[in-house]
């Protein structure tokens, strides 16, 4: 059985650190397919005893918009959202984002889906924290080709938002904002610095020490994988039946 | 029954999209009207400006294989799990469709826009991204209530042809009942025509009923009405009938070439015998 192994997976080693990232704040959202996002912030309610309120896009039980697509977004320029999650097809070190596609535009030879609404909320959500399971050179590159939504802004701009930090699979970037630069914060259990460099396209500050990224205690991963699993199963089916072996409920 | 409501035939509802028409449509998690997508297809329109609110799905990729589309708005165009729409990828990296890549914010505000009968409605964000290099329509001026700098930019109205999509019911009088799927109101306020396909029609009327009232579109700003049951089938209607997923990935697996979606379409749209 899944559920009652020991072993931590890369997943749930992601889910930790991004459940850390949200304790004490007030209300996250999570946009579409976001499952380990999703997981983290609804196990990050479970810690926080119902404080934090969530808002997961895609779910019927826990999901309290109703005024349509628009509310989110309004939401989010009044300042009522703390934090969001955006991935990428390509993220650089400046935290550029690209989902729009690879190769010159419009004429992508690779198109991704598109920016949806990170162009945006990008700017509005205070601790926007990037995700990318795959940590490779062709994810994590020096430039994007496209960039959906800018890491940073001109000071003249309005622009209570931007990065926080990026997970990956190997490790867990803080983003600087003073020097508009990744700092490597920890690396996920049997990763090394030497292994995030090899596979990070894009320039970083590396610390000479680096910890290792906290996993989750033994009661906190008891509740991702039982009461929060079930859930995440609802929006996320697949997800949730894949990793822990949980069904809806 | 009596009804007030102007019901007609789905063949007669797709007469009155044009083509050339700018046509809104749902994302696939809200009120889509395959049936009627598939008749407009079969009906062989053409050229029409495809507006996702704010993405486009199964719905637009179908019109895009069949040759209907020559251009799409949308802040995304995707199947979810199933990925990026295949017959849209590909008219992509042949060239053959104009992409107005945008984000949602920026659908829903120029929509509400066109509700409020102005011409352009500012918005927060998007500074800074390679969205405003390709978008001429898109304008940044400084806000002129700022005390110093604050560039803000500026989206034009979107007032489309047509608003096309499929609901839970309409009433005798015609109002259709859209629940909480409230981008579905922004569409019909927005649209000069809208067509809609509902489930069924009821003897009654919404709007004297307190608690179906709020998600109610008034008849005011509906066009036409077909009864098509089942007529968000495959991607499901929430809170009535779910997903086909099998048939879901039958299409994503068919459409990855021209030839296959040619077969797909004349099974399921065109209802051919194989050969």
């Amino acid at each position: 059985m899944t559920s009652m192994d020991a072993s931590i997976s890369r997943a749930e080693i992601m889910i930790g650190a991004i459940t850390r990232m949200l304790q004490g704040l007030r209300h996250v959202a999570v946009g579409n397919s976001s499952p380990i996002p999703g997981s983290a912030a609804l196990l990050a309610r479970a810690l926080s005893g119902g404080r934090l309120r969530v808002s997961l896009l895609g779910s019927r039980k826990h999901n309290a918009f109703t005024d349509g697509g628009r509310e989110l977004f309004d939401c989010a320029a009044q300042g009522r959202i703390d934090a969001f999650f955006l991935s990428g097809g390509q993220i650089d070190g400046q935290a550029n984002i690209n989902l729009v596609g690879l190769g010159d535009y419009p004429q992508s030879k690779v198109r991704f889906p598109g920016s949806f609404g990170s162009a945006y909320l990008y700017h509005l959500i205070p601790r926007v924290i990037l995700f990318r399971e795959e940590h490779t050179p062709r994810t994590l590159v020096p430039n994007v080709d496209f960039i959906s939504a800018a890491g940073t802004s001109p000071e003249n701009e309005y622009r209570p938002g931007g990065p926080y930090a990026l997970v990956t699979g190997l490790c867990v970037f803080m983003f600087d904002k003073e020097k508009r630069q990744f700092r490597l914060q920890s690396t996920h259990p049997g990763v090394t610095s030497d292994d995030v460099r090899e596979a990070t396209g894009f320039d970083y500050i590396a610390p000479e020490t680096v910890p290792t990224t906290e996993p989750l205690a033994a009661n906190e991963l008891t509740l991702l994988r039982t009461e929060v699993a079930r859930q995440v199963a609802e929006t996320y089916p697949g997800f949730a039946a894949k990793t822990w072996g949980v069904e809806s409920g | 029954m009596h009804t007030g409501a102007n019901v007609i035939e789905l063949e007669e509802l797709v007469s009155r999209i044009p083509d050339g028409a700018s046509v809104a449509i749902p994302p696939d998690y809200s009120g889509c009207a395959m049936e009627a997508v598939k008749a407009l297809i079969r009906r062989g329109c053409r050229n029409l400006h495809l507006i996702g609110v704010p993405s486009g799905g199964f719905q637009a990729d179908w019109l895009i294989g069949a040759g209907c589309v020559a251009s799409v708005e949308a802040a995304a165009m995707t199947l979810n799990e199933f990925g990026t729409p295949p017959r849209f990828a590909e008219a992509i990296r042949e060239g053959l469709i104009v992409m107005k890549d945008a984000t949602c914010p920026a659908i829903h505000a120029g929509l509400q826009a066109a509700e409020k009968g102005i011409p352009f409605m500012p918005l927060r964000g998007i500074l800074g991204s390679d969205l405003l290099k390709y978008r001429p329509d898109w304008k940044v001026i400084n806000n002129p209530y700022a005390e110093g700098d604050d560039p803000i930019v500026l989206l034009p109205a979107i007032k489309p042809d047509v608003a096309l999509f499929h609901a839970w019911a309409a009433d005798r009088e015609g109002n259709v009942w859209i629940g909480v799927r409230r981008e579905l109101m922004l569409m019909a306020h927005a649209a000069r025509t809208t067509l809609v396909t509902v489930e069924r029609v009821e003897d009654r009327n919404f709007l004297t009923d307190d608690a179906m009232a709020a998600g109610t579109i008034p008849a005011l700003y509906i066009s036409a009405i077909s009864v098509v049951p089942g007529g968000a089938r495959p991607i499901g209607l929430p809170g009535a009938y779910p997903a086909d997923r099998a048939k879901l990935a039958a299409y994503v697996e068919a459409a990855r070439t021209a030839e296959g979606f040619e077969r797909w379409a004349d099974e399921e749209i065109f209802a051919k015998v194989p050969a």
